[in-house]
């Protein structure tokens, strides 16, 4: 990805004043007097949540500060665990579709996960502590997962949920058929190029994958025997994460719009005895919803987003509501970096569609994301023992007008409203001074070379790639 | 029966259906709401008259009602203009992805006699659904072509012209309010960055070409200009009859006139600076559309007084190193600079997001009534409608809502909708969907 130095250097500017201080364990933090929106514990007013090492380690009224502990006065605030964005796209370096093949798994995002990524700190501030990033949609089984926590400042590794469970996108529909799609000259069309294509591509993967792992069973059978000079399988990168998912070690997520392509992916999935985890957008979910319940799948998806193409044409933003009443685990999605930093309102939507309770609305961007990708031991709510995931909000979160003020991640506070605000002028001093010494350097290149000139405005980015992969 | 005989049955059959509705659809009154004129403080207790699709009256309890008049009592809810999204493309597209149903984007660079109501499709799904949420009438407008609004401005310069529509009526005739609400101007910029939907690609251009291609697109705009200019004169003299008729010279000569206002998109400070020049330069009724770097300009835009139709508040910082909150503080700062600021969606489909669009730049300094007003009144000043929409005032259109509350907030219902008076239903696809699989056993 290219950049240009002064960016990055601010960047690096901005990360080093965000990144909390070494030493973090140990650290004790009181956060007195807000609302507690437990989410599964109901809310406690004027309530106090005590984090110890990175975990809640108390939730309750009047809690006494230890000596030597951050207090943050939260008097008239709302606390809220962090928001889980079950599908995102931050943080990766390049392009998120290996498109050339309809069967990608052999490819991964935690291979290009790029720490600087602003969006990353821009999501943060909307209260996002964890992303689920997905590979994009261009084919029927697409590439590895990796479950992020918006830890801005450190690097890729750094950024990992550690020991959350590895997933893997599918998708179905207009995406892999490539219907909205002309390949550029000289590529050629790739199978599959209809809904029946896109299935036949998946069942065909899983039957190659049911071989591989018979042919590692036989050779585990023999060595387990003691059988002498035996000579492994070779390794398969491709059927490796399919077997893992037919040994329920790998989650499915999976791009659907359409009822029946939803209905037709449960159906093989339990031809091939294994679980759908999510299904994604899954905006005709509310027409299959007893169907998706029954298999156990969870259902993440839009708001209100509709009609972009034809299989979005009967999305509605009662789907959400809709499949929580039919009894779909179901969260809300942001597919885009600038739509996360407000999932919290997009959750506030389906109070009025659909009329889901408060509580039930903010388990859409919290408990539920986590439930769905198995990690709500970790996050999803306000209970002890949990990861110290919060966001501080000055107004109730299901209201349009609510600002996050500070988020937490593990206990360390990584958006701090006041300070962003704060540290404006110092960085624009600092651009100032690195664009100053740009120019300086142009000037004397231009002296040489004038035709190479840079622009000096550029233009907005595009709000367009966001829409590559929905 | 006679044919004559039938006629009279046909006549009277008529008389008697018609004399009922005429009766009940002449005067309506609104009890007992909170009114929210937007031309002055509150009315606790208010009542609203409306004869003849225009609001005759509103004020307190004691205003009279006309015996007669059917009587909504209000109670416990609040009343305001209706919502107006003052660019979007509402009847212009119907399923984004099939292009037989787009009617945004003709070919050509300068087509700005197309009118947009010439294509409105009265019964697209779009628009009782962003009626749903509280949008009484819209512009809608032809697009950017290229790389869509915030994509950079690769296709026509002069789309057409935006239509100010009512969001009900059988044909486009009974929606339209005015056909040429604003002549739709793409400024041509420095695309270094372009968007290939062919390859969902961006596609990056030496700065040189693309430097060299705006040049070229600003010699073609002052070319167009100096044309229309001519004809413009030759039209005062009396004298068309003496050249061709030519509609593209005709549509531009108006807004060289002032007749129409030219909606300038523009979005980068340089953009901005280089539209208002040209405007001045043209003496053409400038509104700013997009503005994402408004911020930078408002000193020039608040001396100019030229008003500013926001691009969506959200969306991401232009730039890496910009505030996370850019898109959200950029209405604060331009109205403390004195700026007036409307709020528009440029969707269709999205249409129904506009209060959102406009209450979330409310916690960013932008004060509330402000916001509000974004997306009542000061569309309709810019546009030159206020004398007919905006504010509930005796005289205009009785186009407004009534609600249960804030209708800048998500969990507000629209109880009630008004357009030129007649109750208009706020019944939708989705909900209908929703009723409809809400029931599956």
């Amino acid at each position: 990805m290219k950049r240009t130095i002064l960016s990055a250097l601010l960047i690096l500017a901005v990360a080093a004043l965000v990144a909390p201080a070494a030493g973090a364990q140990d650290q004790v933090t009181l956060i007195k007097n807000a609302t507690v929106l437990t989410v599964t514990r109901g809310t406690i007013e004027n309530g106090d949540v005590l984090i110890r090492n990175g975990k809640i380690a108390a939730v309750g009224k009047n809690l006494k500060a230890p000596a030597g502990a951050t207090v943050i006065d939260a008097t008239g605030m709302y606390l809220l665990p962090g928001i889980i964005d079950c599908h995102s796209h931050i943080a990766v370096d390049g392009g998120v579709n290996e498109g050339s093949i309809a069967v990608s798994s052999m490819v991964g995002i935690e291979d290009v996960i790029d720490p600087e990524d602003i969006d990353i700190y821009r999501d943060l501030a909307g209260g996002v502590t964890t992303a689920n990033v997905l590979h994009g949609s261009a084919n029927p089984i697409g590439g590895l997962n990796a479950v992020i926590k918006l830890r801005w400042g450190q690097d890729a590794r750094g950024l990992l949920f550690e020991g959350a469970k590895p997933g893997i996108k599918f998708a179905l529909g207009e995406n892999p058929k490539r219907s909205n799609f002309t390949p550029p000259p000289g590529v050629p069309q790739r199978y599959p190029a209809t809904r029946m294509g896109v299935m036949d591509v998946i069942r065909e993967a899983f039957i190659d994958a049911r071989e591989y792992r018979q042919k590692w069973q036989d050779y585990q059978k023999r060595v387990a025997a003691g059988e002498k000079n035996l000579l492994a399988p070779r390794r398969d990168l491709k059927l490796e994460p399919l077997v893992e998912i037919l040994e329920g070690k790998r989650l499915v997520h999976a791009h659907c719009y359409r009822a029946d392509e939803i209905l037709q992916l449960i159906r093989l999935a339990e031809e091939f005895g294994f679980k759908i985890a999510t299904f994604q957008h899954v905006l005709e979910g509310y027409k299959v919803a007893k169907e998706i319940a029954a298999h156990g799948a969870g259902a993440s998806t839009f708001s209100d987003w509709w009609a972009y193409k034809v299989e979005a044409y009967d999305a509605i933003p009662y789907n959400a509501a809709l499949m929580t009443q039919k009894g779909v685990v179901v969260s809300i999605n942001s597919d885009s970096a600038e739509e996360a930093r407000h999932l919290n309102q997009e959750a506030g939507k389906t109070v009025k569609f659909g009329g889901l309770s408060e509580t039930e609305a903010l388990k859409l961007v919290t408990l539920n994301p986590a439930r769905q990708l198995q990690i709500a031991d970790r996050v999803g709510s306000i209970e002890v023992g949990k990861d110290a995931d919060l966001v501080l909000y000055d107004k109730h979160p299901l209201s349009v007008y609510s600002v996050p003020q500070k988020v937490l991640i593990d206990g360390q506070v990584y958006f701090d409203r006041q300070q962003d605000i704060a540290r404006r002028a110092e960085i624009e001093k600092e651009k100032k001074a690195l664009a100053e010494k740009d120019k300086k350097k142009d000037e004397k290149k231009e002296e040489k070379k004038p035709e190479e000139k840079k622009p000096e405005d550029k233009k907005p980015s595009a709000g367009v790639s966001e829409e590559v992969t929905r | 029966m006679k044919p004559r005989a039938q006629l009279l049955l046909t006549l009277l059959l008529a008389a008697l259906l018609a004399a009922p509705l005429a009766a009940a659809a002449q005067v309506t009154a609104l009890k007992g709401a909170t009114i929210y004129t937007l031309a002055g403080a509150p009315i606790e207790n208010g009542t609203l008259v409306i004869r003849d699709g225009k609001i005759a009256a509103v004020g307190g309890p004691e205003t009279p009602v006309p015996a007669g008049a059917r009587v909504i009592d209000a109670k416990g809810l609040r009343i305001y203009p209706g919502l107006f999204d003052a660019v979007s493309r509402l009847g212009l597209t119907e399923v984004g992805a099939v292009s037989a149903t787009v009617d945004t984007n003709e070919l050509g660079r300068y087509n700005p006699h197309l009118v947009a109501a010439t294509a409105v499709h009265p019964p697209s799904e779009h628009i009782p659904v962003a009626r749903a949420n509280g949008i009484t009438h819209a512009v809608s407008a032809p697009g950017s072509g290229g790389g869509g609004f915030f994509g950079g401005f690769a296709g026509a310069v002069m789309p057409g012209q935006g239509s100010l529509i009512n969001l009900s009526g059988w044909t486009v005739e009974e929606m339209l309010i005015k056909p040429s609400a604003g002549l739709i101007l793409n400024w041509p910029s420095v695309q270094t960055r372009t968007f290939d939907f062919s390859t969902f690609e961006f596609r990056e251009k030496p700065f040189t070409e693309a430097k060299k291609e705006f040049e070229e697109r600003l010699a073609e705009l002052e070319e167009w200009m100096q044309a229309a200019q001519h004809y413009a004169q030759v039209e005062a003299k009396g004298a068309t009859a003496k050249v061709e008729r030519e509609l593209k010279l005709e549509a531009l000569a108006r807004a060289l006139r002032g007749e129409i206002p030219v909606l300038f998109m523009a979005n980068s400070a340089r953009d901005i600076r280089n539209a208002v020049e040209f405007a001045e330069k043209w003496k053409l009724k400038m509104i700013l559309c997009g503005g994402a770097e408004a911020w930078k300009e408002k000193k020039l835009l608040a001396e100019k007084k030229i008003p500013v139709i926001l691009r969506p508040t959200q969306s991401l910082p232009g730039e890496e190193d910009e505030p996370y909150d850019r898109p959200f503080t950029n209405a604060g700062e331009l109205h403390a600079a004195g700026v007036k600021v409307a709020f528009a969606t440029f969707d269709s489909s999205d249409s129904r997001t506009l209060p959102y669009e406009a209450a979330n730049a409310v916690p960013y300094g932008l004060p509330y009534e402000e916001a509000l007003k974004g997306i009542t009144l000061y569309p309709a000043q810019m546009l030159g409608v206020d004398k007919e929409l905006g504010t509930l005032e005796a005289g205009k259109r009785a186009n407004f809502i009534v609600t249960d509350g804030d209708p800048l907030e998500f969990k507000t219902e629209v109880r009630r909708l008004f357009i030129n008076g007649v109750e208009t239903s706020t019944d939708n696809k989705h909900r209908q969907l929703w009723e409809k699989y809400r029931a599956r056993p």
